[in-house]
């Protein structure tokens, strides 16, 4: 089929140019006359009721439009979510305040200057409330948040009892009986999965411009999901969607912080219909860390048990999530994507409970990875600690557990089915790209020398590609924003009057890439040069309806529209070349910016010849129709399920307990690549943030509720002084989920990274008989483990 | 001051930050905003030849000073050979951090023409990256460097991958 | 991000920029502890006067019997200065290590002394190197051992009406050999210290003859530790003389819990850092 071999080639990416020239367009960037800027004033305090909310002041400074506090906009109803489990967020704070961050009020001023001058004059009293802030003492409901709700405990998700209409059986009773045999092998560890914030580096940015006299408003959001927005947006302000447009520009990184719809985006557009003028706000640092969702936050005992021969038998987890005062869009569902991966790689009983519950904490959401990361973070150090205890490489531990190549499908405990696999074709590569037997001899080596050096494995299916239309039966639906219950995606792809192609797809993509993937599947389908193709994305007026980019989906739901469409656009291509070479349409071939008869390459025509054809009309084959495009609307049957295996080696200080990460080797496997280029991009990057969870980050809280990581001085992010290159390789397992055979590469290597780091510095430790260390691997806690081993 | 070349005035307040004077009055929004902290780097621009971080810094303060932004590195539309770089390693995704990040490699390959890529990833320290885990900033700064030697600049390393 | 209005002067004399102090305003030199601050509009002065403009302030010299560091200098002349490699290695270091390759453009030694942060590398070692504030004035200069100007967090001995002109450090002699180290919040050298030592030590026929260790960090400012060079002083320099010196590397420092250490943590990391930079500085003597 293909005739071109731009498919799964290195192609240098088109978004670039603009990019590295300092003339991308980024939300922010943009400035109609006459723009309103705004500030909100923020609680500094986690709980409490307002006693006193006086605006007067602020109202008079000069330069100051219009001061908003709850009153103004209690009719709109709190924010919108997509699984409203929970406390829903007010738009701004109703007479209480559930986190510190939580917006009060809103100025609206010429100027941002003037605005946070507005800000300060606002004058607010609260009467403090206890703050709830540690997970287990909010499970235990000694003080319950929100009264009304009677409990802080939302939801409890297990693996056997997510969605009660598959009628699964509860796999508990096996794991338990598995613990009781006689050469039962039982390991068990409390571990935390820390709270972390995304940090994007572009900060969340927002601009409604409503237009009086025609009614609509446009708005640019610096969001991974402009038709959700609109949608959301529409509903909320009593719109249709027909008036409301969403563009998503520039987006600077979203690592699924921007997949949720914020209340500032709500009340920007409604300002801007209020007072029929441009209106800005783009949030600083500190809002970005206090006031937009965070990821993680889990703490969970996770038991594994197994044979002495490394036989698993079944695994237990039983966890709290941390879910924030409020509930946005997935919050509650969050978990959920853990739990269908729950057994990683390995084929064994599963018994999974997560209870989900409010703290007076930033809401937390959609963070790279979103619940998996968790869930085989537990699972992936349970197994290490496992292999210990029973004195087996860690590898061979893992491979003597996976699932075959020959049981895909592979269904599993929670009713998905595993689409494809070579798991152990993975590990292989990895054991010789990394010389996994000298790795071990040098580490032994140095460790001879009393240094602490370690190499620590892991591995990770992943879910995603979202996803199957049964995901809106469990409660997963985009309906809350008017828009269908389903997670789909869009490809238009159209050829212009010229031969030249624009595609317009749904996505909203942040870095991915999407302008150079989707030029190269529509090129290797129809011929037409990649420099003849133009992609559109991120606009939801002239886009087809497609949910977004987020977990790991884009190219395997989009990207599938888009290729369906491509083929439709040959197939009514190949009729109408067919036609102006006296030929049968089953006999053209396209490639080389044109069609011609196979076997005949001097019989043939240019793309611009067919699309001036098929636009004339009354030259055209009977039966087909005027026009070259087509737009195909994609919801997958079934998500995708990457998959890799990763090794980290480092050394630990132990006079101080710094952990320096020495060497980084992953293989990953997402089925075809589309661009090797991209994929490999995308594993870095993952494999950065998993480091980052992994060694620095932690979104810290005090117990009275204060962000004491509020700003980049105390939320470190990886430095690239803090990171070896990498070293990777893929194998290549096709998914039969799409025609294309691909599965999605965004997340893979956060989710394949924490635990292998963490897994390397306990190997690191094992001389001093440390079982685990929880994260960040700050040098102050790696010492004291130390210090309790030596102790 | 002079911006990219060309001499610029303005009245502006005191407290305008130097990165908004450039980005809000100058309309040149290649010269991002990226924390308040200075801890970033996505402000990064040349003051006098010097990399510095425009939001740490009043406009006044720039007042009589030579500014170039990542709007002035490319000359007579000829890429300079670390944006040549960039695009070439894949050096960028989101492209936020991107203006900084190579407005802080060219001023390291003006002092180092044969940086390691310890003396690389040192010199951009001051410039977070949350999309390329700095993998191929490193290939595009080799690149770049080898390129203004008038070397051959090393292979990718997905050339002649699996 | 958004700082407060205020009014601002950029004299071009000492004079004009000691007519426009007063009792709310700030010096701006480099700006990077300061202006953050104004962001963030935790410090927020009636008048910023901007020395920037003021000839003959950007000069590290020889001035016969000490090193004159200007307050202009910036932490990237400091790490790069050929006079501050001979005469003062610890404090090269230390300035080499600040922040990072944007900072040390814009930010000056001076300030950095000024500011008095609990982590800031520098002023260990301009204590190390038995550095001298000079402080200027209206009414005239005057001089303060380093250690005394570093009052307390974010506290120096400076007056709203004063700027701090230059720091003089004492050039070095025979036998003398000095290094700063530091764990940084990021693990290595990066970031503020965790714990960080500056050591400046002098040998005579294999034996140390002064010694002056300084730490930043731990406590609640950088600060000399006399006890330290103390024990140092007469011992051969050996492994086993170092470390039982560094075990007083927090007699007299009050070590503070934050989100990179535990008291403990801290105190044993104070340690740690004083036996290696120590070392560092005997080892650079012997070498």
């Amino acid at each position: 089929m293909a005739t071109t071999s731009v498919m799964g080639g290195v192609v240098k990416r088109r978004e670039d140019p603009a990019l590295i020239q300092g003339l991308g367009k980024y939300t922010d960037d943009f400035a109609p006359v006459g723009t309103l800027r705004v500030a909100f004033l923020r609680s500094p305090v986690a709980r409490a009721r307002i006693t006193r909310l006086d605006t007067s002041r602020a109202k008079e400074i000069p330069g100051v439009v219009a001061v908003y506090t709850h009153d103004d906009v209690a009719h709109l109803g709190p924010l919108l979510a997509q699984v409203p489990v929970g406390k829903l967020r007010p738009l701004l704070a109703a007479g209480e305040v559930n986190h510190v961050g939580e917006a009060i009020a809103m100025v609206v001023a010429e100027d941002r200057y003037i605005a946070q001058d507005a800000v300060e004059a606002i004058e607010v009293d609260f009467d403090e409330l206890p703050a709830v802030i540690d997970l287990r003492k909010a499970a235990s409901d000694e003080v319950v948040i929100h009264e009304e709700l009677g409990s802080n405990v939302l939801h409890t998700w297990t693996y056997h009892g997510y969605w009660e209409a598959l009628g699964l059986e509860d796999q508990t009773p096996q794991v338990d009986e598995a613990m009781q045999r006689e050469d039962a092998v039982v390991v068990s560890l409390d571990m935390v999965n820390q709270r972390l914030i995304p940090v994007a580096i572009e900060p969340r940015s927002v601009l409604a411009e409503y237009e009086p006299g025609y009614g609509r408003l446009t708005v640019h959001s610096s969001t991974q999901v402009p038709h959700a927005l609109a949608g959301a947006i529409a509903t909320q302000l009593e719109m249709s969607i027909r008036d409301v447009r969403v563009v998503a520009p520039e987006v600077g990184g979203g690592f699924g912080c921007k997949l949720n719809v914020y209340n500032d985006e709500i009340l920007v557009a409604w300002a801007s219909r209020e007072l029929g003028r441009p209106v800005k706000w783009t949030e600083t640092r500190r809002e970005a860390a206090g006031a937009t969702i965070h990821g993680r936050g889990w703490v969970a005992t996770a038991t594994l048990v197994g044979t002495r021969d490394g036989q698993f038998l079944g695994y237990k987890l039983e966890g709290i999530a941390d879910m924030g005062a409020y509930s946005q869009n997935f919050t509650v569902a969050i978990p959920l994507l853990g739990l269908w991966i729950a057994s990683g790689q390995y084929k064994m009983p599963v018994s999974w409970t997560v209870d989900c519950v409010v703290t007076n904490t930033m809401t937390t959401d959609a963070y790279r990875g979103a619940g998996r990361p968790e869930a085989i973070y537990y699972l992936e150090r349970i197994i290490d600690a496992y292999a210990r205890e029973i004195g087996m490489d860690p590898i061979e531990v893992r491979e003597k557990n996976f699932w075959q190549p020959e049981e895909f499908p592979a269904t599993l405990g929670c009713g998905f089915a595993l689409d494809s696999g070579d798991y152990a074709a993975a590990t292989q590569r990895l054991k010789e790209i990394a010389d996994y037997e000298g790795l071990k001899r040098r580490r032994d080596e140095a460790r001879a020398e009393g240094r602490l050096v370690g190499i620590g494995v892991g591995s990770y299916v992943e879910v995603c590609g979202f996803g199957p239309a049964v995901l809106a039966d469990i409660g997963f639906s985009w309906s809350a924003y008017g828009l269908p219950s389903s997670f789909n995606g869009s490809g238009l792809v159209r050829v212009n009057p010229d031969g030249t192609a624009t595609v317009i797809i749904g996505t909203g993509p942040s870095g991915q890439g999407h302008q150079t993937a989707w030029a190269q599947i529509v090129s290797d389908g129809l011929g037409i040069p990649l420099d003849d193709i133009r992609v559109h994305h991120g606009d939801s007026a002239t886009s087809p309806m497609g949910i977004g980019t987020f977990g790991s989906r884009s190219l395997a739901v989009d990207g599938t529209a888009t290729f369906a469409a491509t083929e439709a656009v040959r197939e009514k291509a190949a009729k109408i070349a067919a036609k102006l070479l006296e030929a049968a349409p089953e006999d053209i071939v396209f490639a080389d910016g044109g069609a011609h008869v196979a076997g005949s390459p001097d019989r043939g025509v240019d793309w611009k010849a067919i699309a001036q054809a098929a636009y004339q009309g009354h030259t055209l084959p009977e039966g087909v129709d005027s026009g070259l495009e087509e737009t195909i609307i994609h919801t997958p049957g079934n998500a995708t399920w990457p998959f890799g295996t990763h090794l980290a080696m480092v050394e630990v200080d132990p006079d101080t307990g710094d952990v320096e990460l020495l060497e980084y080797y992953a293989v990953d496997d997402c089925g075809n690549q589309v661009n090797p280029m991209i994929v490999n991009g995308q594993v870095h990057g993952g494999i950065a943030q998993g480091v980052g969870q992994a060694l620095f980050e932690d979104a810290y809280y005090d117990q009275d509720g204060n962000l004491l990581t509020g700003s980049l001085v105390d939320y470190p992010i990886p430095t690239a002084a803090d990171l070896p290159s990498f070293q990777l390789s893929h194998t290549v397992t096709p998914t039969p989920v799409n025609p294309m055979g691909v599965k999605g590469i965004g997340e893979a290597g956060t989710i394949g990274s924490a635990h292998t780091v963490v897994n390397a510095v306990v190997d690191a430790l094992e001389p001093l008989g440390v079982k685990h260390v929880d994260m960040p691997l700050r040098p102050r806690k790696v010492w004291a483990a130390i210090q309790e081993a030596r102790a | 001051m002079t911006v990219n070349g060309q001499p610029v005035s303005a009245e502006v307040e005191p407290r305008t930050l130097l990165v908004h004077f450039l980005r809000e009055d100058l309309r040149l929004t290649g010269t991002h905003v990226g924390c308040e902290t200075g801890y970033c780097g996505a402000c990064t621009v040349h003051v006098d030849g010097e990399p510095v971080k425009s939001c740490t810094m009043f406009a006044v303060q720039a007042d009589g000073a030579n500014v170039t932004t990542i709007e002035g590195i490319a000359s007579n539309g000829d890429l300079h050979p670390v944006q040549e770089g960039f695009w070439e390693r894949h050096g960028l995704q989101c492209g936020y951090c991107t203006p900084g990040m190579i407005m802080s490699s060219v001023a390291l390959l003006s002092k180092n023409d044969r940086p390691s890529e310890e003396e690389i990833r040192h010199g951009i320290e001051g410039n977070l990256c949350r999309c390329t885990g700095y993998h191929n900033i490193v290939q595009a700064v080799q690149f770049a460097a080898a390129r203004m030697r008038g070397e051959e600049p090393p292979a990718a390393d997905w050339e002649g991958g699996e | 991000m958004y700082p407060r209005q205020f009014d601002y002067v950029a004299p071009t004399s000492l004079d004009e920029a000691y007519g426009a102090l007063g009792d709310d305003s700030k010096v701006l030199a480099g700006g990077m502890s300061l202006i953050p601050l104004m962001k963030m509009r935790l410090l927020s002065p009636g008048t910023l006067v901007d020395i920037g403009r003021i000839p003959g302030l950007d000069a590290i010299e020889d001035k016969g019997d000490h090193i004159s560091i200007g307050a202009l200098v910036r932490h990237s002349t400091t790490a790069g200065h050929p006079l501050i490699a001979q005469h003062a290695p610890a404090l090269a270091q230390a300035a080499g290590m600040t922040g990072d390759v944007q900072v040390r453009n814009r930010g000056t030694t001076c300030g950095s002394l000024a500011h008095v942060d609990v982590a800031a590398d520098q002023p260990a070692a301009v204590l190390a190197h038995g550095g001298v504030a000079v402080v200027g004035s209206a009414s005239g200069t005057r001089e303060v051992m380093a250690d005394a100007f570093c009052m307390d967090t974010l506290t120096a001995d400076l007056s709203p009406n004063e700027i701090l002109l230059e720091i003089r450090l004492p050039k070095a002699g025979p036998g003398e050999g000095s290094a700063y180290d530091k764990l940084g919040r990021r693990g290595g050298h990066s970031d503020y210290a965790v714990a960080g030592v500056a050591a400046w030590v002098k040998m005579d026929a294999g034996s140390i003859t002064d010694a002056r260790v300084a730490i930043t960090g731990v406590g609640t400012k950088p600060s000399l530790l006399p006890e330290v060079s103390q024990a140092l002083i007469g011992t051969d320099g050996s492994e086993s003389a170092v470390a039982s010196a560094a075990e007083h590397a927090v007699d007299g420092v009050t070590v503070l819990e934050d989100l990179y250490g535990s008291v403990e943590y801290k105190t044993h990391l104070a340690k740690v850092y004083a036996k290696r930079a120590i070392q560092k500085a005997i080892g650079s003597i012997r070498a």
